[in-house]
């Protein structure tokens, strides 16, 4: 699924310049399952947004699949997020005026779906992560768990290959979090998707196929001892 | 997705964009109720023109009067010019004349050249006379009159004395004015302001023929009715009409055909006034000036330029809408776009991470960029319904409530006098004084034009459909300024602006 070598990426900082990734190699299977953890401000969101096409390595090449997102031009990333990744984030950031199922609804936007058809798939992604009557509630009217689950229908109802996950349950309680892992490891194994998902919690990371740590902008990949 | 996310953002801050709109609607509601009161008062000044000037008449060319020629400071008894002398007491003076009126002859030729000029539809000459006639006794004189001045004493000037006035008094000056008017071209000239009251116009025939047509006023005052004879410059006239002229006119009393004008004035070839028809009304200026150079050394005016002669409030009217009208709604209208702007700016800042998610999730730069704009423009076109509608309110607020326009007209349009008249009649210069200053007749025609040519005219501030085109096109142009600012904020966004701190 991806292949990264010798990735780099370069923040301007003030003055100074930060290196939030200081030469990352790492490979990715298709179906894989791979957690990532690290402290705070180590790189890890670089390194996700750098796989999901939401910011452009300073150095080295980032193939996903056949293709080098470093190398493309501004129109194909966006088609790449369009089409092939699903990302959620730790803040959710439904828009805040859009029901769940227009949230939903959004990520159809770029591909040019009809609207019937666009409803009807948003519909069905709703019902997939168990908020059919939910529909039309705004995202303050969803609790956090809630609000959760219509970002991964957002992001899962354009069938991505890729989902990227920052966090997913960084905002959430205890139980919450068990339920929306469980709802991500279910949808992972039905779909056969690629995930990568940032966390905090040894717990979740533990369920992951493969476990990475992220230190000062470089990352060691542990293969899970089974 | 688009007008639905669109409304729900407007109703999310639905306070902001009202806010916005009315900034807008006030600019756009000021800029239609000035235009609107502008071409009112454009309207009321073109209405005094067309009263005093003729309607259809675009232009007229007349020539200021050089001197010793065709002036009225050649007056006189005809038995004193350039002689100090006087006529002894007890002389029965008895003299008529008919003179062109304080305006310079032009060529006939040069009406014919007029008419050729580009976009020059017709052109009428008109000679504008005037009759004096005097009858008295030359009074026994007990003190000298004056070296220069003749015997002209005067009750408004320097030599003022008791012999002057005893003098003065013992004549009996009666002066009409008589417009020779062109009778194939009545449609422009003198005439065509007038009505009929009784009688008949002029037809073709009457080209050589001894008929007149008199200014009802003048009519009544002097009892002239249709059928009468009437003497001009001791000439018989048949009155074949009466003609009414529109208030605040200052018509001449007879109008008689022009050949006969000017063989009666033997100013045969001669016009004082041409009155000249663009066959494209909007393009005056570009006439007024190809007139100029064709006919060289005459003073051609048009309605803009005659404008600027006309005082009184509707002067005042004029610039009050195209000064301070204007500049108050631009600077209005400036005010709420940036204001515009600056709240439209603020609310995308407030929304980045909503943008950055859009981008996320493969929305194209160009897609959030309409967004923004198509709220703003929303926002824009509301603010411009309301704005035509308080223009609307406006322009019936001025047409209500604005007091009605008085104008005057300074400067002579109807050939009454220059300077050099105004000045003579009270003053030093004489009648019949060998070297007077000017005219008898330019005093008493001034004195009357002012009197007669202050109009008043109720300002109405018509709201036209082009105004509210522009008002529509200014609002969706407020809109689309803010939005580019937005807009232009929102594309340069990065999608990873997803995952910025800031909500
Ligand atoms: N847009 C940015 N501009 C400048 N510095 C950034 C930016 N994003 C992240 N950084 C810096 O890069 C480093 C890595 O950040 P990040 O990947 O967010 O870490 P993590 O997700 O592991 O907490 C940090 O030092 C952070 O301050
Ligand atoms: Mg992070």
């Amino acid at each position: 699924m991806y292949k990264l070598t010798d990735v780099k990426k370069d923040y301007a900082k003030g003055r100074g310049t930060v290196h939030a990734l200081q030469g990352v190699d790492l490979e990715i299977a298709d179906g894989e399952w791979m957690a990532i953890q690290g402290p705070t401000g180590h790189g890890k969101s670089t390194l996700l947004q750098i796989l999901g096409g939401l910011d452009r390595a300073t150095s080295g090449s980032v193939l996903l699949d056949e293709t080098d997102l470093t190398r493309l031009g501004e129109g194909s990333m966006t088609k790449v997020r369009a089409t092939t990744i699903g990302f959620i984030f730790q803040t959710f950031n439904l828009i805040p005026t859009l029901s769940a199922q227009e949230n939903v609804e959004t990520a159809l936007v770029p591909l040019g779906v009809s609207a019937q058809s666009r409803k009807a798939r948003s519909a069905e992604a709703l019902a997939s992560v168990g908020l059919s009557d939910r529909a039309r509630h705004l995202p303050t009217e969803l609790s956090g768990g809630q609000q959760q689950r219509v970002a991964i229908a957002r992001a899962l109802v354009k069938e991505p290959k890729v989902l990227l996950a920052d966090e997913p349950t960084g905002n959430l309680d205890e139980d919450t979090r068990d339920e929306i892992i469980a709802l991500l490891e279910k949808l992972w194994q039905d779909k056969g998707l690629s995930m990568v998902m940032v966390t905090h919690d040894t717990a979740v990371a533990r369920r992951a196929q493969r476990l990475g740590t992220m230190r000062n902008g470089k990352l060691t990949v542990k293969q899970k001892v089974v | 997705m688009f007008f639905t996310y669109l409304w729900r953002e407007l109703r999310r801050r639905a306070r902001q964009a009202i806010f916005i709109a009315i900034g807008l609607a006030l600019g756009i509601g000021l800029v239609i109720t000035v235009t609107a009161a502008a071409s009112g008062v454009k309207n009321a000044q073109a209405s005094v023109l067309h009263s005093l000037y003729g309607v259809g008449t675009d232009i007229t060319v007349t020539k200021a009067p050089t001197a010793g020629s065709g002036g009225p400071q050649s007056f006189g008894f005809g038995l004193n010019t350039g002689t100090a002398s006087r006529p002894a007491a007890g002389t029965k003076i008895d003299t008529e004349s008919l003179r062109g009126t304080g305006l310079g002859t032009i060529s006939s030729t040069s009406v014919t050249t007029v008419a050729s000029t580009k976009d020059v539809a017709a052109a009428a000459g008109g000679l504008e006379l005037t009759d004096t006639k005097i009858t008295g006794t030359i009074p026994a004189i007990n003190s000298s009159g004056g070296s220069g001045g003749g015997f002209g004493g005067g009750e408004g000037g320097g030599s003022s004395g008791s012999g002057g006035q005893s003098f003065r008094s013992s004549f009996t000056p009666t002066t009409f004015t008589v417009d020779g008017v062109d009778i194939t071209n009545g449609e422009l000239g003198p005439l065509s302001t007038s009505k009929l009251s009784s009688g008949a116009t002029f037809t073709s025939a009457d080209t050589t023929a001894h008929v007149a047509l008199v200014d009802s006023d003048y009519a009544t005052s002097n009892k002239i009715k249709v059928g009468n004879k009437v003497t001009i410059d001791k000439t018989s006239f048949t009155v074949i009409g009466i003609v009414t002229a529109p208030s605040g006119d200052t018509p001449p009393d007879y109008y008689i055909p022009l050949t006969v004008a000017q063989t009666l004035a033997s100013m045969k070839n001669d016009v004082n006034e041409i009155y000249v028809t663009a066959t494209n009304g909007q393009d005056i200026t570009t006439v007024a000036s190809a007139i100029t150079k064709a006919v060289p050394g005459t003073t051609v005016t048009d309605q803009d330029s005659l404008a600027s002669q006309v005082t009184g409030s509707i002067s005042s009217a004029a610039s009050l809408a195209n000064n301070l009208g204007k500049w108050l709604a631009i600077a209005v209208l400036i005010a709420a776009f940036l204001l515009a702007s600056l709240l439209t700016m603020s609310a995308v800042s407030r929304r980045i991470r909503e943008f950055g998610t859009l981008k996320a999730l493969g929305w194209k730069s160009r897609r959030v960029v309409f967004q923004v704009m198509g709220e703003s423009i929303a926002i824009g076109i509301v603010g411009g319904v309301i704005g035509v509608g308080l223009g609307f309110l406006g322009a019936a607020a001025v047409g209500k409530f604005a007091p009605p326009l008085t104008a005057s007209l300074t400067s002579g349009t109807t050939g009454t006098a220059t300077p050099g008249g105004a000045r003579s009649f009270g003053g030093g210069g004489g009648f019949g004084g060998g070297g007077g200053g000017g005219g008898f007749t330019g005093g008493f025609n001034q004195a009357a034009s002012n009197a007669a040519s202050t109009v008043t005219e109720h300002l109405t501030a018509p709201v036209t459909i082009a105004a509210v085109l522009a008002a529509v096109v200014l609002a969706v142009l407020g809109g689309l300024i803010a939005g580019s600012f937005g807009g232009w904020r929102a594309a340069r966004l990065r999608p990873a602006a997803a995952l910025s701190k800031v909500a």
